[in-house]
């Protein structure tokens, strides 16, 4: 079947399948492998979007379920080279090691801070609860999530 | 098909340096082994085994053949060259033959247009299982048929054992063994299966030359060993098989093996066209090596004062089916067995064992996790049957340069254990919080399952320790090139090749920190990581690939330097391009029959960590909050301070799964909860602060005075968080991951 959706901004098609997922669709259909297929049940949100401004799981996502809506994805934060100010914040408090989870987690460090702009250290840990890291401990990432939170 | 060479910014050894890799990363731009694409590409598929040990009677590829988008359904028959391979020992098929000996082994391969045709045509391979009796105890199986009846890891100038499927076994005699204390603690103790739990799966590309030979594009920790188990598979020259390095999303020791390797290969050369493989979660669960399960059997004598006299260890792990790097972790897990003590007599057995369990291999601290995790249980039993602080014994036994290794070998270098233990002991422990609060921050958080009724604090302290670089022997070296040239502005200019693994842990990082540090040069690119245009740098693994690289690189760029003075200047188009092959001292074998040193050392460096976490632990229900952890970590000389307290965070959090959640189940052999539901890891809920102290005591033959960072945080971390655990439930606590029905008493 055939889907129209905006995604990051610009109007899209793209040919799905019926049991195909909004990740499958970003990354093979789309040309936006950011989105990340780590565990591909909504366990570690690598793979988080934001779907009509709301943050989910795209693997979750039927990408027939995304047709006539707005999908936002990491690749649609920069401006241009200018990094968002959640991915500046990542790169100087090395918060990033492999990476894997990054593109995950600076979608959902920017919904937090649109939602609460300076959150206290639990509400950091339960808004990223849903995004697994395995390299970092999440020391650096709260860091980053502070700093970006100072520099709003 | 890989990101563009990243432009490396300023740094220089010592300095906090933004990862080159951060902004591509951030911005969803880095290319992972499963971002990869080639025009006309396929996907390819594995069947794997639904059994932990059958017979394959037959394999019918009829029905597969027949459906849409197929291009090749192959089997052992389609493999060109030699039908096993291996780490150490070519032990494993790279298709089962007539055999299959663990869950998931894997069975067929699949190409196709599309990656769900792939798997639909995969469930249409007809294979005829007879099931045989799976080995899944560890104890029994050295009584049993033997797995591989050829013993493949015989010889090799190890240890003789006669009994079936022992992978490998290593006896430690060191002083008198018999010597009795005034007091002994005995001990059993058990680790169950942990999974290095990479976030990026087991991906990759690879493209057929149209030459007969093949381009892979991988996700692995060490390109050229890949190239050389891949080569004789699909009977090419190493030469015709170039490994490149993808990005890597995570490793942990889990990237040590081949996965997608042969198999892409054999689809790519098969149809000419360029295959993609990605694994599910599911599928990488059974796709690579995890950490071995042990149990052990500990004794400790010690006098009235607290000098240990006697350890004696008896350590069982199982391997699971196929040899992979069982025999380190086997003689890993004997050289560290006592701690970082001193110990005059001592007499430590370990033993791997195949079975048709999951595989076992390489992760995190190999080996040193399963035994440190005894030891310290036993110190901590041991201050208390002695009425003596914890803190206060680990101090009067800590081991000190100068003193002599249960394997005979004299400390020489850098052993600062009792610096990091006072280090780690002088950090300020918070106090408790004072109640009523917030329930996420109390054990079972947002379940909300208490308001501090049964909520009980304890304090724990470990201390581990761990080897540097590869052991016993191993013929470890490390290659870089240096090419300098004038740029486009005619200035001086500087790229690096080398193929050290970037797994996450920074090395890029360091190898540009090494060069600009030694050519005061600012303007240095890093080639791509690749078999194709350097020697190979070795396994980013066992700590050693900051150390191995920097020294590579920093020999490369000296003599390029003194090429550079000899020659005086570079014209326009001159350039200087050289490699030189780093190596560290070398180490001998343990004796076979003693596990004495042949030779002045079997491990070439150490490294230390003392640990203290405080937990509380709601009693009633079997729920846990690590509240702080402290860590004093002896790190030789910090290159770049912000990466090394990332390796100590994430590697303690590793440690912290094992104690409290993270456990591959099986049940004759099947693994029963092969996904991130069921398979639980530590989350931003799990994860304590973390304080760091990093120690710098410069070890002597390192560059730079450096030490490897990555291990000795995994090391000691799961044994002190159990011990605060002891000390919140008052119970022994023997095995990890320790089950909410444990701290209960059910």
């Amino acid at each position: 079947m055939r889907i129209s959706l905006r995604v990051n901004g610009e109007e899209r098609e793209a040919d799905v399948w019926g049991g195909e997922s909004l990740l499958f669709a970003l990354r093979e259909g789309l040309g936006l492998p950011g989105s990340k297929n780590a565990c591909e049940q909504g366990e570690c949100g690598s793979c988080s979007v934001l779907l009509d401004g709301e943050l989910v799981c795209a693997c979750l996502v039927l990408a027939a379920q995304a047709d006539g809506h707005e999908v936002t994805t990491v690749e649609g934060m920069a401006d241009g080279e200018e990094l968002h100010p959640v991915q500046e914040a990542y790169v100087q408090a090395g918060a990033v090691q492999c990476g894997f989870c990054t593109p995950g987690l600076v979608v959902a460090t920017a919904d937090l801070l649109a939602r609460i702009p300076d959150p206290s250290d639990d509400e950091i840990r339960e808004a990223l609860s849903g995004n697994v890291c395995r390299c970092t401990g999440y020391a650096k990432i709260f860091d980053a999530v502070r700093l970006a939170a100072a520099v709003r | 098909m890989t990101s563009a060479a990243p432009r490396l910014v300023s740094g220089r050894i010592g300095d906090v340096v933004a990862r080159a890799d951060g902004g591509p990363k951030v911005k969803g731009e880095f290319a992972y082994a499963s971002d990869l694409s080639a025009a006309g590409m396929l996907w390819g598929h594995t069947l794997r085994s639904p059994f932990a040990h059958a017979r394959i009677r037959s394999i019918d590829l009829t029905a597969a053949l027949t459906m849409p988008g197929i291009h090749a359904v192959l089997t052992h028959g389609d493999v060109p060259g030699q039908k096993c391979y291996g780490l150490e020992f070519a032990d494993q098929p790279v298709l089962a033959i007539d055999r299959v000996r663990y869950f998931g082994e894997a069975v067929a391969l699949v190409a196709a247009e599309h990656p769900e045709q792939a798997r639909r045509a995969a469930e249409r391979i007809v294979v005829d299982y007879e099931p045989l009796e799976p080995v899944v105890d560890a104890e029994r199986a050295v009584e049993q048929d033997p797995l591989h009846p050829d013993a493949p890891t015989m010889g090799h100038g190890y240890r003789r054992d006669p009994r079936p499927n022992v992978v490998r076994s290593i006896v430690i005699r060191h002083g008198d063994p018999n010597v009795e204390g005034d007091v002994a603690i005995s001990g059993v103790y058990d680790v169950g299966i942990q999974d290095q739990a990479f976030l990026g799966p087991e991906s990759g590309l690879a493209v057929p030359d149209g030459e007969g030979g093949i381009d892979v594009y991988v996700a692995t920790q060490w390109l050229h060993v890949d190239r050389d188990q891949v080569a004789p598979c699909l009977d090419l020259r190493p030469e015709q098989v170039r490994i490149h390095l993808a990005g890597v999303g995570g490793a942990f020791g889990g990237r040590e093996d081949l996965s997608i390797q042969i198999h892409g290969a054999m689809l790519a050369l098969h149809t000419g066209r360029p295959v993609k493989m990605v694994y599910s979660r599911e599928e990488s669960f059974v796709g690579h090596v995890h950490r071995h399960p042990a149990r052990i059997w500990a004794e400790h004598r010690a006098n009235r004062d607290g000098k240990l006299v006697c350890v004696r260890m008896r350590i069982l792990l199982d391997g699971g089916a196929y040899a992979s790097s069982s025999t380190a972790v086997t003689s890993n897990a004997a050289s560290f067995a006592c701690g970082p003590y001193a110990v005059e007599n001592a007499l430590i057995e370990s033993t791997c064992v195949y079975t048709n369990n999951p595989p076992c291999g390489a992760m995190r601290g190999f080996g040193a996790v399963q035994t440190c995790f005894a030891a310290e249980a036993q110190m901590d039993r041991l201050a208390a049957e002695l009425a003596l602080d914890p803190v206060e014994l680990r101090l009067r036994n800590a081991l000190a340069p100068g003193d002599v290794l249960p394997t005979g070998q004299r400390v020489t270098g850098s052993m600062p254990v009792a610096e990091v233990i006072r280090r780690c002991a002088a950090l300020p422990v918070p106090e408790p919080e004072a109640l009523p609060r917030d329930p996420i921050r109390l054990p079972g958080g947002a379940g909300n399952v208490t308001r501090g009724q049964g909520v009980s604090r304890g304090v724990g302290f470990a201390v581990g320790f761990k080897n540097i670089c590869y052991s016993e022997g191993f013929d470890d070296f490390t290659a870089a090139r240096v090419r300098l040239f004038l740029d486009a502005r005619g200035e001086l200019a500087a790229e690096v090749h080398c193929a050290a693994a970037e797994v996450g842990q920074g090395v890029t990082g360091v190898i540009a920190q090494v060069a600009r540090t030694e050519l005061e040069l600012d303007e240095v690119t890093l080639a791509p990581h690749t078999t194709a245009t350097v020697g190979s740098a070795g396994s980013a693994s066992a700590s050693r690939m900051t150390w191995m690289a920097a020294g590579a690189v920093q020999l490369a760029c000296r003599a390029a330097k003194a090429e550079l003075e000899r020659r005086g200047e570079l014209g326009a188009g001159d350039e200087i391009d050289l490699e030189r092959v780093y190596r560290h001292e070398r180490t001998t074998p343990l004796d076979p029959e003693t596990g004495q040193i042949t030779g002045e050392r079997a491990h070439v460096a150490f490294a230390c960590a003392a640990m203290r976490v405080v937990v509380e632990t709601d009693v009633e229900l079997g729920l846990t909050r690590v509240v702080w952890i402290g860590t004093a970590q002896d790190v030789g000389k910090a290159l770049n301070p912000q990466a090394v307290t990332g390796q100590i965070e994430g590697g303690t959090a590793q440690g912290l799964g094992l104690a409290l959640m993270e456990e591959i189940r099986t049940s004759d052999g099947l693994i029963t909860n092969a996904s991130f539901t069921d398979y639980l890891l530590p989350t931003a809920l799990d994860m304590p602060p973390v304080v760091s102290d990093l120690v710098e005591d410069p070890e002597p033959g390192a560059p730079y005075g450096l030490k490897g960072v990555g291990e000795p945080p995994t090391v000691v971390s799961t044994a002190a968080v159990v011990s605060a655990l002891r000390a919140a439930t008052g119970r022994a606590l023997t095995r990890v991951p320790v089950r909410p029905d444990d701290i209960v008493g059910l």
